[in-house]
């Protein structure tokens, strides 16, 4: 079964590489939407899933990101990659702030702590006058990278955000399975425990929530590059919900299923709109369906599955790190 | 830029003489991929669905049937998409539609977020855009080119619509309620260079986040103004909020309310109860004539609904464009674009319309008065014609016009 | 007289309104609260059932010719029905679980039922008469308060106290807050909880629907009426303090008030001060104002 993981695994690589060589099946910009959306969920998965916090706020990260970078490449006219730089750093920077602030509470209120710093910070971007309010910033322009690599060549800024996309997930993969990792998935199952064996948990929360919070800004800054535009959608804090659906409907005990949950996402908001207006009661039905049935999210269920039957191979699963079941 | 400047100068010599020629059908050369292919980008399932939505794809597809489905053979075919009121989303699709499914003119773009953003693709991409239903001049400003089309209104037919002709009947002194966005921001700036410049006097302004459902502050702070014109500059639900608000709170009768973005929609949502003696600026109504008649009966049995200025827009604008690459003979983007420049239109929607060289469709504006409960006579009987303002003077004088274009 | 440059009258006139405002709040915290003290659930519907109930009143009246008080006491039972076959079919399945399986179902309502009211009734809304008895208005001296206004705060009032009543008073109330603290000890006394369970949404969304007609015939009736609101009662029941009823009440008037007086001194913030409020309130008090400790 874990061939078959690994085998699936591959194929999707491949797949998503050859992308840009057939843009009649799947249009190649949609792909890179839906992998800035990807990387976006598995960093707000790197809070929930693995360290068992609820941010309600990630959409700041995600705007931020994009406005900086589009602030940087637009009006500053700095290259590509100090622009998406500036941008993931402004990303970290506040999710530094976001999680000093909200890490001295837990739960509920720490989600709304978080909501409503991002709701001031939508603010700021609505008040801004570079943003452009609600016609969003137009026309950021997408420059070469390294001065080298021209990102107005589709296939050229396809392989790019690919490869920038994969970087993140990696950083994103590295952080679980490492050490720090596992401190997280400590904190997550017994706080007071992590603390008694001498770890600074306060301090391992504001590392990750700023980690998070980069990514998340990376996300958005090459969503800005790839589409020309930052607007307040992205601040808004439906994005900010719509993360924690990608996260939940892929799977937040896994790594790479909050990725699932976005591409899940993204195909229903693309592809349903035959539906016409009832596209959103569509969605609400297949996100309820999906709570009761998939609760373990897609890929949560996935494994569920593959690992029932042969018993045996548990033990590898579980040393890759790749799996935790809920129970 | 040869091609541009050709273009420009044929166009410029074209709209001097006001007449395109229709007759000119070039057979030779064809159409790209078997097809002359229209998408509609619009809001399906968000809060700007009465104003465009489903409507507006059907509003197009009966151009399209009017026309009579085929072009010299090649077959129109009308596709649609939801933007989700997502800039992204829309500049996304558009950029597909464009690139992968040969699509020659992408119509409706509610949402000025979105038309910006189409505008930007189909700029790049050399296709054509038509802006039906948001307000923003940036398409005939920054974001013009040979491609893109703002056709039914804009902040500037809205602001010297209502604005001036308000001015004009002696309402002095202005107070506004403007929505915290862009487009509100937009609209109070234009109205109040109309008032200042006709004399009158701005006293103040409240500007309100988006979605704000209680209007009662604001109601105060108006009636606190003592200014004799209540300019309200936002749309759809804040809009009707605050006209419901001023009537609550006794602002009205004693100040006038002027709403400057008011849909027929929203006359329909709101009652002629509270909504009767409103001024608004609407490029068609459905009852103002013979033809404008013809056509919304027509709309509306298929329908189930009055058509607005956007769907009529959108039907209007589609027939311009068919006939357009009926005369170029060809989909080719930039021979079109130079007929539809030089044609004018002539339709139940606009008399002697034309598009400037910056894309800004040229055509008479109309405000109209909502009817009291007692003067409407049948369904959908709301308003009643106050003037006329001629095309000339509703819109955007070229010279101001920042569209690279007119460099010269 | 001047305060920051505003008439002291004007600032009167505002503190009114900002009583009238708070006191939707009020309810729907309330609602929001008393479900989340018993099911440990966010409910994200709320805004959605406060949409329903002023749809509801909307479609009696223009179809069964019910009128505004009849609907008064109609929409809100009816809703309150539709939100305990919710709950029965299936949030119940989410008990236990994480709290975030609640929100994203609750959320998933909030799309059927707003994407569903449009297909239906179109996106920009309906209009819904005041009633013929509350048309005219008093005037206060410093302004003329429309008596419909009046009579928002009076039935606010008189719900929530109702309600603080049953919970604290009745025995009905008693087995509430024993379900609240200990649910299997209280099920081991041979109570149905969750029957009791069931009664509690029914009644939370309830109050959101009694505030949704309250609504009714002074903010237009549309789908997306309840959408922003949402997060501000989110807002309002956390400043309060989780599980607080008192609490859910008494920062729902209080945030009435100071979202009146933003809207005179710094308007665009009006919506965005809550957070601000919420913010500072949770750095300094970690339950909320009137919380008791987090566990």
């Amino acid at each position: 079964m874990q061939t078959a993981l690994r085998l699936v695994a591959v194929l999707a690589l491949a797949a998503l590489l050859a992308v840009p060589l057939f843009p009649q099946i799947v249009y190649p910009v949609f792909v890179m939407q839906t992998l800035c959306f990807m990387l976006f969920a598995c960093a707000f998965n790197l809070l929930l899933g693995h360290t068992g916090i609820l941010s309600f706020g990630h959409a700041a990260f995600l705007g931020s990101g994009a406005y900086i970078t589009g602030y940087c490449a637009k009006f500053l006219a700095l290259p590509a990659e100090l622009s998406i730089l500036a941008g993931t750093l402004t990303g970290a920077a506040l999710g530094a702030v976001f999680g000093a602030l909200a890490i001295r509470r837990s739960g509920i209120y720490l989600a709304m702590i978080t909501l409503a710093m991002s709701q001031l910070v939508y603010f700021f971007y609505l008040q801004a006058p570079f943003t452009g309010a609600e016609d969003g910033m137009q026309q950021i322009p997408r420059g070469t990278l390294f001065g080298l690599l021209d990102l107005h060549n589709d296939v050229t800024l396809y392989y790019v955000v690919f490869a920038t996309i994969a970087g993140g997930l990696w950083v994103v993969w590295r952080t679980v399975n490492s050490p720090f990792g596992a401190v997280l998935r400590a904190i997550r199952e017994h706080e007071p425990r992590a603390i008694s064996l001498g770890y600074p948990v306060a301090r391992y929360k504001v590392v990750v929530f700023t980690l998070s919070a980069g990514l998340s800004g990376l996300a958005g800054s090459m969503k800005a590059i790839i589409f020309q535009l930052a607007a307040l959608n992205d601040v808004h804090w439906h994005t900010s919900g719509d993360v924690v659906l990608m996260t939940l409907l892929g799977g937040m005990n896994t790594v790479f299923g909050p990725a699932a949950g976005a591409l899940l996402v993204s195909a229903l908001t693309r592809y349903l709109d035959p539906f016409g207006a009832w596209v959103t009661v569509v969605i609400g039905v297949v996100f309820m369906a999906c709570v009761l049935v998939f609760r373990e999210g897609i890929v949560g269920k996935l494994q569920h599955v593959l690992r029932r039957r042969p018993r045996e191979k548990r033990q590898a699963v579980d040393r890759e790190g790749m799996v935790r079941t809920s129970e | 830029m040869q091609t541009r400047k050709t273009l420009i100068t044929t166009v410029l010599a074209a709209a001097g003489v006001g007449l395109g020629g229709m007759s000119g059908a070039a057979a030779s050369t064809g159409f790209s991929d078997d097809v002359v292919r229209i998408g509609v980008l619009t809001d399906m399932s968000g809060i700007y669905t009465d104003l465009s939505g489903e409507a507006a794809v059907e509003a197009v597809r009966m151009a399209v049937e009017d026309f009579g489905g085929e072009l010299n053979g090649t077959p129109i075919e009308v596709i649609y998409a939801d933007h989700r009121n997502d800039p992204s989303v829309g500049a996304s699709r558009a950029r597909e539609w464009y690139e992968s499914d040969g699509v020659d003119m992408i119509n409706d773009l509610s949402n000025s977020g979105v038309a910006q953003a189409v505008a930007g693709v189909a700029k790049e991409q050399q296709r054509h855009a038509i802006v039906n239903s948001s307000s923003t001049l940036a398409i005939t400003n920054e974001h013009c080119s040979p491609y893109a089309t703002h056709y039914t209104y804009d902040a500037h037919s809205l602001a010297h619509g209502t604005g001036k002709s308000i001015v004009e009947e002696g309402g002095e002194t202005w107070f506004f309620l403007t929505v915290d966005f862009a487009f509100g921001h937009g609209l109070e700036e234009a109205v109040s260079e109309v008032v200042r410049n006709a004399g009158g006097q701005v006293v103040g302004a409240a500007r309100h986040p988006l979605d704000t459902t209680d209007f009662s502050s604001y109601a105060l702070q108006a009636q606190a103004s003592q200014a004799e014109i209540i300019g309200i500059a936002s749309t759809g639900a804040d809009a009707i909020n605050a006209i419901n608000s001023l009537a609550e709170f006794g602002v009205t009768p004693d100040q006038q309310p002027a709403a400057l973005l008011l849909w027929f929609d929203d006359v329909d949502s709101l009652g002629l109860e509270a909504a009767q003696g409103l001024l608004l600026t609407n490029a068609f109504y459905w009852d103002a004539d013979e033809d404008t008649r013809a056509f919304s009966e027509r709309f509306y049995e298929r329908t189930g609904r009055m058509p607005n200025m956007a769907h009529a827009g959108n039907y209007s604008s589609t027939m311009h464009y068919l006939n357009s690459v009926q005369a170029a003979g060809t989909d080719d983007p930039d021979a079109v674009s130079e007929k539809m420049r030089s044609m004018e239109i002539n339709d139940f929607f606009a008399d002697g319309g034309y598009i400037r060289p910056n894309g800004r469709m040229v055509h008479d504006q109309y405000m109209w008065e909502v009817k009291a409960p007692g003067e409407s006579e049948y369904d959908y009987d709301y308003m009643e014609l106050v003037s006329t303002i001629p095309g000339e003077e509703a819109f955007q004088p070229l010279e101001e016009s920042t569209c690279y274009l007119l460099d010269d | 007289m001047d305060l920051f440059g505003v008439p002291i009258q004007a600032l009167l006139g505002q503190l009114m309104l900002g009583i009238v405002n708070g006191s939707f709040y009020a309810v729907l915290s309330l609602g929001l609260a008393i479900i989340f003290g018993v099911l440990k659930i966010v409910n994200f519907a709320h805004g959605a059932f406060f949409m329903l109930g002023a749809f509801v009143a909307f479609m009696a009246g223009s179809y069964l010719g019910i009128d505004y008080w009849a609907a008064l006491l109609i929409a809100p039972l009816v809703v309150a029905g539709i939100g305990m076959l919710f709950e029965y079919l299936f949030l119940r399945r989410v008990y236990g679980l994480d709290p975030i399986y609640g929100l994203l179902l609750t959320f998933s309502l909030v799309l059927v039922l707003e994407g569903g009211f449009r297909v239906a009734f179109g996106s920009s809304g309906q209009a819904y008469a005041t009633p013929e008895a509350l048309r005219g208005a008093i005037n206060l001296g410093f302004m003329i308060l429309p008596e419909y206004r009046a009579f928002v705060v009076a039935a606010s009032v008189t719900v929530c106290l109702a309600t603080w009543y049953v919970i604290e008073r009745t025995r009905l109330g008693a087995y509430l807050r024993a379900a609240t603290e200990r649910s299997e000890l209280t099920g081991a006394f041979g109570i149905n909880v969750p029957l009791l369970v069931t009664l509690t949404y029914g009644a939370g969304v309830g109050l959101a629907a009694f505030a949704g007609v309250l609504a009714a015939p002074i903010f237009h009736v549309n789908p997306s009426m309840g959408s922003t609101l949402v997060i501000i009662v989110f807002a309002v029941v956390v400043i309060g303090g989780l599980g607080s009823i008192f609490g859910a009440v008494v920062t729902g008037l209080g945030l009435g008030i100071v979202e009146g007086f933003t809207r005179v001194f710094y308007s665009e913030f009006s919506s965005t001060i809550v957070f601000l409020v919420m913010v500072l309130v949770l750095l300094v008090r970690p339950a909320g104002l009137f919380g008791r400790t987090e566990g």
